[in-house]
């Protein structure tokens, strides 16, 4: 049961990745993206990680993808305004993605995938299980991310002070 | 300063209980709910009717007299009167044998009021010399086309059988000002 | 195995025809309500008491002309109402609509699914509401419904903090994510919002916010923006929208009543009655009492309250509720500490 969730989810997630690219309205791509974010949040489920796969819809789905469809929703993308694809940026794009994939297959070729040996313990993606180890564990380099948040933060909020005071 | 209702106004520095808005908003919701409870202003029209004044001004009449003859005479002075000009009429001679039907030797044998036009001022019934026309407090029915609006004889001259009573409208007011000199035509 | 699907089978078409019909009769209710506050008496046509005037509404959209602008996108116009409405039922599936009952020596409890991460899914499957009216109002492309779409976005992950923030105060209270948990813990008048007071002023507010109900109706906004974002539909597509928001009232209602009203306990007398399944009816009546309660509150802040202006919504939003549901986080925190319940 569970495998053929999986490979259905799979085939969901790397078609809605592959149109996303593929896609000429940027509208599309995003929600072609956020379809990819779900069936992402639907293998967390198939791995009893069902803390992860709510937080993955609430943030990325729900909050990032809102922002990115309203930025894409403000731009008036039209025909004329596209940037010029000429041969020489065709070429050097077609180069650094090539090198992409074969760094990617180097790397991947030799390594085997313990999650799929399935000996995993299955309370590990809930919430009580995820907190322990996060407030213990993990307990520093989540303060340390914490705070990184809060740098960016005051950070957007001071280039977006500038901003109006030079307006 | 006409009403004595005036307030001043002032934009002072709100305190902080007022700031918080949500007093102001319970009380608002307080107001809208002892509404909930009133009494509903609505009347459901078919069924029920507002109580009209004695003298609403509706729906025209052409009256009869007692013997059932028209006593419209096609003087004009309606139509002269009619600030929106909603009246026209064709003025015909009573033939041997009609007496009966009209009591003047002039009638109209075409009366027509615009209901489109006609803003139910009331001047007609007051410009007749003849106590032909009356407004009675009749709701002129809404149609859907422009051209069932123009109400010919068919629809203003009353019946025998079904006599329009206008004697509600002659209050003591009115006969008083019919006894006005330049009215003074215009006595029963 | 198979009794078990057919019982949520039956489970999940009983709560989607509830919500269908609750919100149905929501239209009907909200016009009697308003015309009841302005002193009129409302629809009474239609069936004794105007009774059949959400049919009569229904049938009329069905019957429209289907109208979808040339200039549009075609595909994402049609979405939009899907996905509007798709979340708004979406979200009924969590809810505990009542007890336990056991019938021969089965046990059958009234909610669809009890998932232990209940209110994640809860805030997840408001936060993808937004989509159906972005999608719907970009696709018009008409500046008015984009207009409103971009309005509705911004609203709403606005408000979402202060909710997600209220309800942290609420988790930390009640110490578990699990809606069915949350409302067990309830029993008698131990209701949640006797330890969560302001958690509940934060919450209802964005509740408000989040249905886009007046006083924070700005993406359909009709004085400004024509219709905001449905300027441009028609028929039942616009009926869709406009049942969506209905639907979504009822649900946050039960979410309301569920998280902190006690949900379907009964406040007084439960231990008179000694048949569980009666008690676990009862149990539902008492909490649509609360949900129908909440629907007029809704109505009645509409009708009372004069809609915001864009720049005080987002001043609430930010600089008020946000920093006041921290602060409630804080006091919450500091209270268990106190009273010894973390350590």
């Amino acid at each position: 049961m569970t495998h053929y969730w999986f490979y259905l989810l799979s085939f969901i997630a790397i078609i809605s990745a592959f149109m996303v690219v593929v896609s000429k309205n940027p509208v599309n791509s995003v929600l072609f993206l956020i379809l990819t974010f779900f069936a992402i949040a639907g293998h967390y489920v198939l791995l009893n990680a069902q803390f992860l796969a709510a937080v993955h819809i609430i943030v990325y789905a729900g909050a990032i993808m809102v922002l990115f469809l309203y930025v894409i929703m403000m731009m008036n993308f039209k025909k004329e305004s596209e940037p010029s694809k000429t041969t020489l940026s065709q070429f050097i794009a077609t180069i650094a993605g090539g090198i992409l994939l074969v760094t990617l297959t180097g790397a991947l070729r030799f390594y085997d995938m313990p999650a799929m040996a399935g000996h995993a313990d299955p309370g590990a993606g809930l919430v009580g299980t995820l907190g322990k180890v996060l407030f213990n564990k993990f307990l520093l380099p989540f303060e340390i991310s914490s705070l990184l948040f809060l740098a960016a933060m005051t950070g957007v909020v001071l280039l977006g002070k500038r901003n109006s005071n030079t307006n | 300063m006409l009403t004595n209702r005036s307030q001043t106004v002032a934009k002072k520095e709100m305190t902080l209980v007022e700031r918080l808005y949500l007093p102001a908003i319970l009380h608002g919701m307080k107001i809208t709910v002892s509404h909930f409870f009133k009494k509903k202003v609505t009347i459901n029209y078919p069924e029920e009717r507002r109580e009209f004044a004695k003298v609403y001004r509706g729906q025209h009449v052409l009256k009869r007299d007692d013997k059932g003859a028209e006593r419209c005479t096609a003087c004009g002075l309606c139509a002269v009167a009619c600030p929106a000009e909603a009246i026209t009429m064709v003025a015909s001679e009573r033939k041997k044998g009609e007496e009966n039907l009209y009591r003047e030797e002039k009638y109209a044998s075409v009366y027509e009021i615009n209901m489109l036009r006609c803003i139910f001022c009331g001047l007609c019934e007051d410009a007749c010399p003849k106590e032909a026309i009356f407004l009675t407090d009749r709701i002129v029915p809404s149609t859907f086309d422009r051209g069932s609006n123009i109400y010919g004889k068919d629809i203003l001259v009353e019946t025998m059988e079904k006599r329009i009573d206008i004697s509600p409208r002659q209050t003591k007011e009115v006969l008083d000002f019919k006894t006005h000199k330049e009215y003074a035509h215009n006595k029963l | 195995m198979l009794s078990f699907v057919i019982y949520k089978l039956i489970l999940v078409i009983v709560v989607f025809s509830v919500s269908l019909v609750v919100a149905m009769y929501s239209t009907y209710a909200e016009r009697k309500v308003a015309a009841f506050l302005q002193d009129r008496l409302g629809p009474n046509r239609a069936g004794p008491y105007g009774l059949l005037q959400p049919v009569a509404d229904g049938l009329k959209m069905f019957m429209k002309e289907e109208i979808i602008p040339d200039v549009s996108n075609k595909w994402l116009f049609i979405l939009g109402p899907c996905i509007a409405m798709l979340t708004a039922l979406m979200t009924g599936v969590v809810i505990p609509w009542g007890g336990v009952l056991s019938i021969k020596g089965h046990s059958f409890p009234m909610q669809i699914t009890d998932i232990n991460i209940g209110i994640l899914y809860l805030l997840g499957v408001v936060s993808m509401g937004v989509y159906g009216i972005m999608i719907g109002g970009w696709a018009s492309n008409n500046k008015y419904a984009l207009l409103g779409a971009i309005r509705a976005s911004s609203q709403m992950i606005s408000y979402e903090l202060a909710m997600g923030f209220a309800i942290i105060a609420l988790v930390m209270h009640t110490g578990t994510l699990s809606v069915r948990e949350i409302s067990e813990m309830q029993t008698g008048w131990h209701w949640n919002i006797i330890y969560q007071p302001l958690g509940f002023l934060i919450f209802i507010i964005c509740a408000f916010a989040e249905t886009n109900r007046a006083p924070f109706d700005l993406p359909e906004c009709e004085s400004e923006l024509v219709g905001g974002y449905h300027t441009e539909y028609s028929s039942m597509k616009l009926g869709f929208y406009l049942f969506a928001e209905y639907i979504n009232m009822f649900i946050s209602s039960a979410v309301i009543s569920t998280l902190y009203f006690g949900g379907y306990h009964i406040p007084f007398g439960a231990h008179f009655i000694h048949n569980a399944n009666v008690l676990a009816i009862l149990g539902s009546v008492f909490l649509f009492a609360k949900i129908f309660f909440f629907i007029f509150v809704f109505m009645w802040v509409r009708w009372t309250l004069p809609r915001f202006r864009y720049d005080q919504l987002m001043n609430l939003g930010w600089k008020i509720l946000i920093p006041l549901s921290l602060i409630n986080i804080a006091i919450t925190g500091t209270i268990m500490y106190l009273t010894g319940r973390i350590h």
